[in-house]
């Protein structure tokens, strides 16, 4: 049966490609680059028109001028997502014509729906920061709405196309053709796409809270403790400190969705080779060739329990594939440990703040919490790179699981390899310039008043202020 | 004929992306040109003119990209594979136009013209010779079945490469004569109409030069262009772009950018009209056509796309040809004055709300996990994000309330 699907491309047929490990690497390379970027797409807009929204209710400066700044690291790294993207949509022709032509037509409409969301995001961004000042404050705090809006369904479309991926329906195949495609079907009767989104669009917002409120305990940490500092970390760590630990659950909810949908790649990510009842859970260690993992600490029944609720279900293994039908075992194994450790080390450090404002109304003293906020941002974005590898990796050889392998899909043009050199000295550039603005936009003086009561010198104000 | 529309809808799409994207492109290369006493100026009006407009003029093109892929899906990957080099090329471009554009926000503008001034050559070329590739049958169907180099480096790809670039230049130069008089910059308005007026001519001469090169090729296009409708589309082409010249002759700068748009869409049609009903050799759009419930499913989202997007786009060209972000906010006053802040301070959350966050988040935490699927598992879920949200609020709040009284 998988014999004769994978061979879906009659109609474009497969060729011979000697550089698809350079194409999938060029591909990640991309999404490594897109998907920090647009975390701060989805999740960011939020900060910012709470921050201007308190200003306007409060009358107090150091609010509308926490936005005003935000507002310009928001543009900037929208611009940057808007050029990846691009990148990326051009990149799907480029690499994986075959996939494209075999599958436009199935998956595409969630494409155009996201390019409205894209059109809304952008001319409404524009008028955000543009409009400071120069239209009604009830205005621009509404011209936020839509910004907010368009990140949630920008991303709905995306992952409804990589849900489809991994739960492939809404199509027939005879024989090698695809026939009688039923789109919307196809991207949103898809039960695969839920637990995805949320627990793509939760990431979003750990990671730009964590990153925020990781730019202002940094000056915490070297003794900037005035109220615009405050109000910088204390508000984005509010929002991350609440969603880190509800990611706990709804990571669950998506490894419960892979247990089902795609139960090699729950194998892959478990590094588990025989089908076995109540299968242990191994934590660390190397999968060898021997199809075992030496190292590890394994924890009894714990993976039927988790994946199924139930300590004796039967989990099934990587034994029931051919060797060419599992992914790589321990990119995607440690890709899920990276993952699932990051989200626990934000659990105990968001416990850590909720305890102490619970009991002490208080937010905690020792430095260590503030050097963890620090590191969390990075982890963060880290976690999120790693849960992709899991998706993607993990889905391999497959591009659409099951029908379509990445061979078939991939360019026939020579010379894709000398490209992927361009391609990532132009991302290095982009990532400098944009990190340079960034640091110039943060060394801008605040107005002055801003930073009141904090007995900060002017000078060191203007030196590190941001 | 269901099967036509996404065809006509991407042609008004390219439309859309010169006319508006192009002026884009053009605009770093006065930059990088301008000499003497006003280059200072012309600078500063450059940026100011594109950088509100950009990101959402840029959208055009994915909405092309989209269309083209979901509803002629093997067009678009013969298209791809064959001419990945221009293609590859013209997103690079259009990465280091963002990238000199961000940079640009902040400092001396200078240092990072040549960036611009690159992208702005090498984006509208590579476009305009898989342009040329095309419409000259040279993407044959299939992964990667054309030559990777003499498809998009020929005579025919090369003038239209040409072609656009100076089109990009010619469109930049009315934009930024029309922005200029409308701040009342008439030196610099002045600047720009001589520009423009010099860039159209070279534009037109290219063009007729592009179309004596179609005649030697042996590409059927020509045909297409000198017969019918679209020899039509070609001769209202040529006269919108003399009128353009004529009214910039007479500083109607608004109206000269309507009839620069209006040859954009003339030649663009023209393009279709000629290459219908192919659109790759030996493969007409019917046959490339996705199903009609494909199809229907995509025109159906475009509509619904539509009604939002053109009240979006009226306001904010409304808000940008109005002046309305040139002005200056200190002296602008009336609504724009400073906002009448409200004094309330931020008061700690109420015990209710605390419960009731609480409740959400923990209910629809259990629920979650104990349920697989079914409506009371998404139930949870909206209870759990509901719970995060308002935690989120009522903590911020607290922390807030708590800081005030410091
Ligand atoms: C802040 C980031 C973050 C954190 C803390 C976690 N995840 Fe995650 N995870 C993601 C960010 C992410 C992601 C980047 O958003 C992914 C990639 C694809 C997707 O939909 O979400 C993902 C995918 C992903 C998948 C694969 C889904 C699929 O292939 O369809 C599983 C099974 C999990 N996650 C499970 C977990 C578990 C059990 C976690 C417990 C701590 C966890 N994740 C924490
Ligand atoms: C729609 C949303 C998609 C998302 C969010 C997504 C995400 C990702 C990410 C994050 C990676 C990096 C994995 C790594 O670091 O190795 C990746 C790799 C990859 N993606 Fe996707 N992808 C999507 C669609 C596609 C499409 C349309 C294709 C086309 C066929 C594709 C094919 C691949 C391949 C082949 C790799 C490389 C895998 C490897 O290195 O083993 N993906 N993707
Ligand atoms: C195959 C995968 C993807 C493709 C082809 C793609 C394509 C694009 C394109 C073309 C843009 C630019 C739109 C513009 O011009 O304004 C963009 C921006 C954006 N993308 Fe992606 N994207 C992909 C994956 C993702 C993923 C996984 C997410 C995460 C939820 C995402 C969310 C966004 C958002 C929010 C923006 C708006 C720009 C920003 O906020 O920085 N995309 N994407």
């Amino acid at each position: 049966m998988i014999e004769i699907l994978a061979n879906v491309g009659a109609a474009f047929p497969a060729v011979d490609q000697s550089y698809l490990l350079e194409a999938r690497q060029m591909q990640a390379l991309s999404f490594a680059m897109h998907i920090p970027l647009v975390c701060f797409g989805v999740a960011f807009p939020a900060f910012v028109i709470f921050m201007e929204w308190l200003g306007q209710r409060t009358g107090q400066a150091h609010y509308t001028e926490i936005a005003k700044r935000w507002s310009k690291v928001m543009i900037t790294l929208f611009a940057a997502g808007v050029v990846t993207g691009t990148l990326l949509s051009f990149e799907l022709g480029i690499l994986w014509p075959g996939f494209m032509s075999n599958f436009g037509d199935v998956f595409g409409l969630a494409f155009g729906l996201e390019g409205f969301s894209f059109f809304v995001e952008a001319i409404f961004i524009a008028i955000y920061v543009y409009g400071w000042d120069r239209i009604s404050p009830r205005l621009h705090l509404l011209t936020g709405v839509p910004v907010i809006a368009a990140g949630i369904t920008g991303s709905l479309m995306v992952i409804a196309v990589n849900a489809w991926m991994n739960s492939p329906g809404g199509f027939d195949m005879v024989g090698t053709e695809v026939t009688d495609v039923r789109p919307w079907e196809a991207l949103f009767g898809n039960s695969h796409l839920w637990p995805q989104l949320t627990h793509m669009y939760l990431a979003a917002y750990i990671a730009v809270g964590f990153t925020m409120a990781g730019v202002y305990a940094f000056l915490w940490l070297r003794g900037r403790r005035d109220r615009y500092v405050r109000t910088a970390m204390l508000v984005p760590l509010a929002v991350a400190v609440i969603a880190a630990p509800a990611q706990l659950v709804i990571g669950d909810w998506s490894a419960r969705n892979v247990a089902e949908d795609q139960p090699v790649k729950l194998a892959a990510l478990e590094g588990l080779y025989k089908t076995t009842k109540g299968a242990p859970e191994t934590i660390g260690g190397w999968y060898t060739k021997d199809n075992e993992i030496e190292y590890g600490i394994q924890i009894p029944k714990m993976l039927s329990l988790l994946a199924y609720h139930d300590p004796n279900a039967e989990v099934q293994g990587l034994e029931t594939v051919p060797p060419e039908d599992r992914p790589p075992i321990n990119v995607v194994r440690i890709a899920f440990q990276t993952m699932v450790g990051i989200g626990t080390f934000m659990v105990l450090l968001s416990a850590w703040f909720l305890i102490s404002w619970l009991r002490r109304k208080a937010i905690p003293k020792s430095n260590w919490f503030y050097r963890g906020v620090v590191i969390a941002g990075p982890a963060a974005v880290v976690a999120t790179i790693s849960g992709w590898v899991v998706t993607e990796v993990g889905r391999q050889p497959w591009v659409v699981y099951e029908i379509m392998r990445t061979e078939a899909a991939v360019t026939g043009a020579d010379g894709i390899v000398f490209c992927y050199g361009a391609l990532a000295a132009v991302y290095a550039i982009l990532i400098v310039a944009t990190a340079w603005v960034l640091v110039r936009l943060s060394r801008k003086p605040l107005s002055p008043g801003i930073a009141d009561g904090s007995g900060v010198q002017e000078e060191e104000k203007s030196r590190v202020a941001g | 004929m269901l099967g036509e529309i996404p065809v006509i809808l991407m042609l008004l799409g390219i439309a859309a992306y010169i006319v508006l994207a192009g002026a884009d492109f053009g605009a770093p290369f006065w930059a990088l040109t301008a000499r003497g006493e006003r280059a200072a100026e012309i600078r500063e009006q450059t940026h100011r003119s594109m950088a509100p407009v950009w990101e959402a003029n840029h959208v055009w093109l994915i909405f092309v990209l989209v269309v083209c892929w979901t509803a002629y899906p093997e067009v678009f990957g013969s298209i791809f594979s064959t001419l990945w080099i221009p293609l590859l090329l013209a997103t690079i471009g259009i990465l280091m136009r963002a990238t000199a554009y961000v940079v640009s926000g902040i400092v001396d503008r200078t240092s990072v013209e040549w960036v611009s001034a690159i992208s702005s050559i090498l984006t509208p070329f590579m476009l305009g010779t898989v342009i040329g590739a095309i419409a000259g049958g040279r993407v044959p169907v299939g992964n990667a079945a054309g030559d990777p180099i003499t498809s998009w480096l020929n005579p025919v790809s090369i003038a239209i490469g040409v072609l656009a670039v100076a089109f990009c230049a010619y469109l930049a130069a009315i934009y930024l004569a029309a922005d200029s008089q409308r701040n009342g910059e008439t030196g610099l308005a002045e600047a720009f109409r001589t520009r423009a007026i010099g860039a159209g001519g070279v534009t037109g001469l290219l063009a007729l030069a592009g179309l004596g090169v179609m005649a030697r090729d042996d590409s059927s296009i020509y045909d297409g262009l000198i017969s019918g409708a679209g020899l039509v589309a070609v001769i209202v082409s040529g006269l919108a772009g003399l009128t353009a010249i004529v009214l910039l002759g007479t500083r109607r700068y608004p109206a000269a950018r309507i009839a620069g748009a209006l040859a954009t869409v003339a030649v663009v049609a023209g393009w279709g009209l000629a290459q219908s009903p192919e659109i790759l050799p030996g493969l007409t759009i019917d046959q490339a056509a996705a199903p009609d419930n494909v199809l229907i499913a995509l025109l159906f989202s475009i509509a619904v796309g539509l009604l939002v997007l053109i009240p979006s786009m009226i306001l904010l060209y409304g808000l940008v040809l109005g002046g309305r972000f040139d002005a200056d906010p200190a002296k602008a006053g009336g609504i724009l004055a400073d906002p009448a802040p409200g004094s309330r301070p931020v008061e700690g959350p109420g015990r209710a709300a605390v419960a009731v966050a609480v409740a959400l988040f923990g209910i629809g935490a259990l629920v979650n996990i104990a349920t697989d699927g079914g409506f009371l598992n998404y139930l949870a879920v909206v209870m759990l994000l509901a719970g995060i949200a308002l935690g989120a609020l009522v903590l911020a709040r607290s922390l807030l309330a708590n800081l005030q009284e410091q």
